[in-house]
Formats: C-alpha cells, sequence, structure tokens
C-alpha cells in the first residue's frame, strides 16, 4: 500500500483545511460557490446526504402532525384535507427526497473512495443529477405556495404517495396539485436515473488494480444490485407518470375508467417500481450492515460470496412480486398465488444474509460503539419487519390487514427500523473519514435509545390497531372501536424519537467544531477508504492503491497473515 | 509502509481489460430506455380491443406509407454503420457524406410520421383524446418519434464537430461509434412499435389477445 501512513501527516488530518487542498480561509460566498460548481463525488454525497437531512426533518414533522391528530378519537386539530395532503408529502417525501436521495449521497461519497477510484466514471452528470434531485424536491414543496386551484382545491397533492387513479383524474383531483407531484418526482426520478449509470459505469470500469468484482466490498455489490433496480424501476414509473401527466394535461384516456381506461393499470405499472423501490432503499442499508458488523466484530464477513450470490438474487427476484401489494384488487387464484410464492421465495436470500450477519458476529469480539448498535438495532428490527412482511404475502391474512395500519407498522419497521437505522449507523461510521472528527460516542448512544424507545413505541402498537381494524389514511376514528389506547402510546413515542434527532443533531454540530481529532482509520478497518486522509484529498488517493485482496488495509496491517494467502 | 510495486505491475496488465466507461455508461442509458418503451408496449398491447367507440386500427392504419418510413429509419442504421467505418478508416469526408445521409433518412421518418399523424387527425378523425387506441397509438408513436429527434440531435452534433475539424479519427472514432448505438436502438425500438402496431394490433372491434 502506498497511500499516506495513518498520523503521520498532521497538515492532512486537520480538518480546517477543505479537502486537504489548502488552508486558505475562505469567506461564506466563497465556500458556498465552490460547493455550488463541484463536481467532486465527495463534495456531492455530502450535499445529497445533507440535502435528505433537511427533508428528513421536514417529513417527520409532517408525520408528527399526522400523530397529533391521531393521538385520540375524535380529535379536531387537523382537518381531514390538511391529513390527507400529509400523508401524501410525508409519504413522497421519505422515499423520494430521504431515503433514495441519503443512500445515493452514501453510495456517490463511498464508491470511488472504496473500489480505489479518483472520482466517479462522469463526475459532471453526478452534478447534474443532484442538482435534478434539489429542483425536483424544491418543485413538489413549491405547490404549497405555487399550486392555484379552482375554488376548494388543495395547494399540496393529496392523492398519497402511490397516487392511485381514477382519484388522481382531473374529475377528482382539481387544480394542479397532482401535476407538482408528477413534475416534481418526474425530475427527481432522472437525477436518480442518471445516479445509477454513474454507479455501474464507476463500479465496472473505474476499480484500482487488484480490485476484482470478488475483492470489493459489500456496500459496492449492494449499490450495483441498487443501480440495476434503479434502471429497470424508475424508468417505468417515469412512463406512467409521463401517461398520467397526458391524462391531466391533454385528455388522454390511459387511467380514466369512466372512458375505457385502467385505474389497475396504473396500479400494476406503479408497483413494478414500487417493489423494486423498496429494495432501492433496503439494499444500500444492507451495504451498511455488512461493512460496519465485520469491522466491530473484529471479524471478516461470513460468507462473502454467497451475500454476493444474496444480493443479485434478491435484485431479480424483486423484479417479479411487485403485484403482491394489490391482492385486495382481485386478481383472482392464479395471480394471487404466483405473486404471493415469489415473495416468499424472495425471504430465502434476506435470510441468508440476516444468517451471515449473525455468522460475523459469532465468536467476533464485539465493541457496541453507536455505529454497531444502529447496525444491530437494524438486524432486529428488520427481522420483526421481514417477518411482518411474510404474514403480509399470504394471501388471505392480507384480504384481513391490507389498507389497515398493520401494514403501516410494517413497512415503517422495514424502513425506519430498517434503513433509517442503517443511515444514521453510516452516518456515525463515516462521519469521521467525511470530517476528520469524531462524532460524540456518548451522545450517539443517546441518540440511539431515543430513537429505539421512540420507535418501539409509535410503531409497535401499530400492528395491534391495525388487526383491531383501523383503516390506513384516516384522519379521525370514533372513541368506540378500541383505537384509542394502542394510538395514545404510538403518539407518545413521537417526542422520544423527536428528542433523540435533537440529540443527534446537536451532536453533529458539536462535533463538526469540537470533536475528537479522528485520523485516518479511528475505527481499524479494512477497506480503502480508511487508508487515505479524513478529510480525503480531492484526488482521493495520492497513488491510486493496488489490492490483493477483499481487506487490503487488513493486508496492509497484518503483513505477516493477509488475506490474500487464503484467497 | 509495504508498497505492493512489484505485484502492481502484474496486476496492472489484469485491469487494463476493465469495460470502457463509455460504453458501459451508454449500454445502461439504453437499458434504461428500454424499460421505459416496455411499459408504453405493455401498455399498448393491454388496450388492443378495448376501444368500443371511435376510431378503430382496421380502418386508420395503412401499411403502405409507413413500411416506407421504417425501411427509411432501418436503412440509416446501415448508412450509421458505414460512416463508422468510414471514420475508423480515417475518411473524414465519407463519414461526412453518410452522416449526411443518415440525417436526412432520419428525417425522413419524423416528416413521414407528421404526414401520417395529419392524415389520422383530419382524414379518420383520431386524436390522442378519441378512444383508448388514439390514446395508446399516440404516446408510443409519438415518445418513439421524440426519441428518433434526440437520435437525430445526436447525430446532427456529431456532423458539426466533424465539420469544425474537431473529431480526430484515431482519438475519436470509438466514441462516434458509442454514441451511434444510440440510433441503432431507437431502430430496434421501432420494429417492437411496428410489429405491436401495425401488425398484432390491428385486430377486428371487439378481438382481444
Ligand atoms: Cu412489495
Amino acid at each position: 500500500m502506498t497511500t499516506t501512513p495513518a498520523h503521520s501527516d498532521p497538515a492532512r488530518s486537520d480538518p480546517e483545511s477543505s479537502g486537504g487542498a489548502s488552508t486558505e480561509r475562505l469567506t461564506f460566498w466563497e465556500e458556498a460557490t465552490r460547493w455550488t460548481l463541484s463536481v467532486d463525488h465527495k463534495k456531492l454525497g455530502l450535499m445529497y446526504i445533507a440535502a435528505g437531512l433537511v427533508f428528513f426533518l421536514i417529513g417527520g414533522v409532517e408525520a408528527a402532525f399526522m400523530r397529533l391528530q391521531l393521538m385520540k378519537a375524535d380529535a379536531g386539530i387537523i382537518d381531514p384535507e390538511t391529513f390527507n395532503q400529509l400523508f401524501t408529502m410525508h409519504g413522497t417525501t421519505m422515499v423520494f427526497l430521504v431515503g433514495m436521495p441519503i443512500l445515493l449521497g452514501f453510495g456517490n461519497y463511498l464508491i470511488p473512495l472504496m473500489v480505489g477510484a479518483r472520482d466517479m466514471a462522469f463526475p459532471r452528470l453526478n452534478a447534474f443529477g443532484f442538482w435534478l434531485f434539489i429542483f425536483g424536491g424544491i418543485l413538489l414543496y413549491f405547490s404549497y405556495i405555487g399550486s392555484q386551484g379552482l375554488y376548494g382545491a388543495p395547494s399540496a397533492p393529496d392523492v398519497g404517495w402511490f397516487a392511485y387513479a381514477p382519484l388522481t383524474s382531473r374529475t377528482f383531483s382539481r387544480g394542479n396539485s397532482t401535476d407538482y407531484w408528477i413534475l416534481g418526482i418526474l425530475v427527481s426520478g432522472f437525477g436518480s436515473m442518471t445516479t445509477a449509470i454513474n454507479f455501474i459505469a464507476t463500479i465496472l470500469c473505474m476499480r484500482c488494480p487488484g480490485m476484482k468484482l470478488m475483492r470489493m466490498p459489500m456496500i459496492a455489490w449492494m449499490m450495483l444490485v441498487v443501480a440495476g433496480l434503479v434502471l429497470v424501476a424508475i424508468p417505468v414509473l417515469t412512463a406512467a407518470q409521463a401517461m398520467l401527466l397526458l391524462d391531466r394535461s391533454l385528455g388522454a384516456h390511459f387511467f380514466d375508467p369512466e372512458t375505457q381506461g385502467s385505474a389497475v393499470l396504473w396500479q400494476h405499472l406503479f408497483w413494478f417500481f414500487g417493489h423494486p423501490e423498496v429494495y432501492i432503499l433496503i439494499l444500500p442499508a444492507f451495504g451498511f450492515v455488512s461493512e460496519i458488523l465485520p469491522v466491530f466484530s473484529r471479524k471478516a464477513i461470513f460468507g462473502y460470496s454467497l451475500m454476493v450470490a444474496a444480493t443479485v438474487g434478491i435484485g431479480f427476484i424483486a423484479l417479479g412480486v411487485w403485484a403482491h401489494h394489490m391482492f385486495v384488487i382481485g386478481m383472482g387464484p392464479v395471480l394471487d398465488s404466483f405473486f404471493a410464492a415469489a415473495t416468499f421465495l424472495i425471504s430465502v436470500p434476506t435470510g441468508i444474509k440476516i444468517f451471515n450477519w449473525i455468522g460475523t458476529m459469532w465468536g467476533g469480539r464485539l465493541r457496541f460503539a453507536t455505529p454497531m448498535l444502529f447496525v444491530t438495532g437494524f438486524i432486529a428490527m428488520f427481522v420483526i419487519g421481514g417477518l411482518t412482511g411474510i404474514m403480509l404475502a399470504t394471501v388471505p391474512m392480507d384480504w384481513q390487514l391490507s389498507d389497515s395500519y398493520f401494514v403501516v407498522g410494517h413497512f415503517h419497521y422495514v424502513l425506519f427500523g430498517g434503513t433509517v437505522f442503517g443511515i444514521f449507523g453510516a452516518i456515525f461510521y463515516w462521519f469521521p473519514k467525511a470530517t476528520g472528527r469524531m462524532l460524540d460516542d456518548k451522545l450517539g448512544k443517546w441518540t440511539f435509545w431515543l430513537l429505539f424507545i421512540g420507535f418501539t413505541l409509535t410503531f409497535m402498537p401499530m400492528h395491534v390497531s391495525g388487526v383491531l381494524g383501523m383503516p390506513r389514511r384516516v384522519y379521525t376514528y370514533e372513541a368506540d372501536r378500541g383505537f384509542e389506547l394502542w394510538n395514545m402510546i404510538s403518539t407518545i413515542g413521537v417526542p422520544v424519537q423527536m428528542a433523540g434527532i435533537l440529540v443527534f443533531l446537536w451532536n453533529v454540530v458539536r462535533s463538526l467544531r469540537k470533536g475528537e481529532i479522528a485520523g485516518n482509520d479511528p475505527w481499524d478497518a479494512w477497506t480503502l477508504e480508511w487508508a487515505t486522509t479524513s478529510p480525503p484529498p480531492e484526488w482521493n488517493f495520492d497513488r491510486v492503491p493496488t489490492v490483493t485482496s477483499a481487506r487490503p488495509l487488513w493486508d496492509l496491517k497484518n503483513p505477516e497473515d493477509p488475506d490474500a494467502h487464503y484467497e | 509502509m509495504r508498497t505492493m510495486s512489484n505485484e502492481a505491475s502484474v496486476v496492472m496488465s489484469a485491469t487494463t481489460t476493465m469495460p470502457s466507461r463509455a460504453k458501459v455508461g451508454m449500454a445502461s442509458l439504453i437499458f434504461m430506455e428500454s424499460a421505459f418503451f416496455a411499459a408504453f408496449l405493455v401498455t399498448y398491447l393491454y388496450y388492443i380491443g378495448k376501444s368500443p367507440d371511435g376510431p378503430q386500427p382496421l380502418d386508420c392504419l395503412e401499411l403502405g406509407p409507413v413500411l416506407f418510413n421504417s425501411a427509411c429509419l432501418i436503412a440509416s442504421s446501415v448508412t450509421v454503420v458505414f460512416a463508422v467505418k468510414s471514420l475508423a478508416r480515417g475518411a473524414v469526408g465519407a463519414f461526412r457524406l453518410w452522416m449526411v445521409v443518415t440525417i436526412l433518412l432520419g428525417l425522413e421518418f419524423l416528416v413521414g410520421t407528421g404526414i401520417e399523424w395529419r392524415g389520422l387527425i383530419e382524414g379518420k378523425g383520431l386524436t390522442l383524446q378519441s378512444n383508448a387506441f388514439g390514446t395508446t397509438y399516440y404516446a408510443l408513436v409519438g415518445f418513439h418519434a421524440f426519441h428518433v429527434a434526440i437520435g437525430l440531435l445526436m447525430l446532427f452534433g456529431m456532423l458539426l464537430l466533424s465539420l469544425c475539424g474537431c473529431i480526430n479519427p484515431k482519438r475519436d472514432h470509438m466514441r462516434v461509434d458509442i454514441a451511434t448505438w444510440y440510433w441503432h436502438f431507437v431502430d430496434v425500438v421501432w420494429i417492437f412499435v411496428f410489429t405491436l402496431v401495425y401488425i398484432i394490433g390491428k385486430v377486428p372491434q371487439g378481438g382481444s389477445l
């Protein structure tokens, strides 16, 4: 290894120097200009993550208002129209403006560093994709002020994040709030697609010498599969949205049942995108777990090649399960059985991953620093979310539970307990690399436990209220249904989660100014990003590294027993 | 720290086999566009024979003109190969000539589609709003024509670059080759669209697949 050795170059480790390139002080505007015009994958990655966190706060506030309204029966805090807008914007924001950009942001930041490249394959395309995402996000939220409807028409989209037809037709959705929904997602979708092309080209073409495919960090594999899913799924959503736009703007009849259009077709097209989207949101988090878990267990990942196979397998099966979201529309026994079976099948490669992670921890020297806590929490909660997913894939159970709060509980276990916990683990793990300073571990543990307890309080009772029959997307309920206790507990969890987020924000602000200096490799890790300085210079590596195994830094630190001997 | 330069020379040679990012990027773009068109093709298929009222495919779509347009588009896929081959030989003049021929053929396809559409709108009264057939027909053929236009812009851009002397045959012929993949893709999509719309889709009213 020929990169700068750890701690030997104090000037480089100084987080004040921007990107290790220069030490001169920049004014705020010079700094802002530099970030805006940047095509550096690291700056773009950090901007993705920062923008995603801002939208996360907005989406969280929307959820908090909904929980406030549902706290007790017949609460009159929020009117039904506003409630519809809240759950639409919450869902749309969390999927398209939080999950995707933060995960793509991590991919942007990490892929070149981890495969030993100096930048992405197409840096300018990368910047283009980022600004498209920002523009799409602003367009969606601009509907609150820019959308001028007819009398009584809503200002923000209110058709749910999946925008079922015919609710989206001109007849039922007047004004132009739905057009804002279409265009905002369309534009940010173009951003995701350019990013996916970049990921694939970078991973396949820009690896450093010796970085064979089967030596890549797990996260690179996960991102490769995610990029493939984006390339198949997002264009189908784009096509469906183009059709919807034609319906609304030019009087076409794609989805209008009154004029031979089919509302079911929209569901098929949407969920053909929508289910792979779930894996787009979870696979990068699987990648975080697969990187963090070995380092804090002091063991190489268990069953690397099986893990790769499982990831690719998930990628393929994920394309054939979409109609499990549609059991209640009456597809008939053949299609129902097919999609139920395909969904059961996908739990096999997912189960393989869980076992591999447990195998990695088994017999390891576990160290529960904050990243490890989040990752362990991830595994526990993802298993719960996965099991309720199998329940929902069982057709008769789905007929009972579909569109109830049970479903809300299920996918929040997957996307919050899974994806968001993975993201927090990743932030705590890679923050030192990106900034040169550690996040405070004690505050981090506060964040974890507050989020964990708040999360469980909010989402565990939803399974119960769902089984009791509480439907999704209702703005209120009557007192005698037995929902009150469970909804009260759900709402009590909200301030606990908010406290966790506040502690996290305080941690970031404090650590940026006076966090402990991280050095190049604070976790004693094994992947390439820890070989360069923290933060890395703009060119990533002074000399492009050469690797001989899947754990290049292990080989470097243990020249007497390199991994290469066992390959 | 230990250097690995001795091993580096060995492994270096292995990395030269990594695919070119331009090829992978273009292939990904084409893959993505295929998914986009697949959605429209499936939608068209789904709505075949589901238009009880209004103009019907059997009465509206004539094979004659569209066969000529299709022949032009397919021929343009051949001429663009000649253009790339000429550039690889260093024959810049021949390259420009074949590019002009390709662009003219592509333009003919667009103009031909325009004429066909005018006939449909004015003669048969078929519009996007008529029925499911009109909706899916104009959307599918229209989005394809839109992609032909994008492809034409790319070809035209390369012709301009060549005219201003910015294309160096030795250095750039691979890039030009990769850019023309898109044109071939647009061509292949048309074969699918043509088969679906003008052959499979012309079932009598009431019949469905
Ligand atoms: Cu699904």
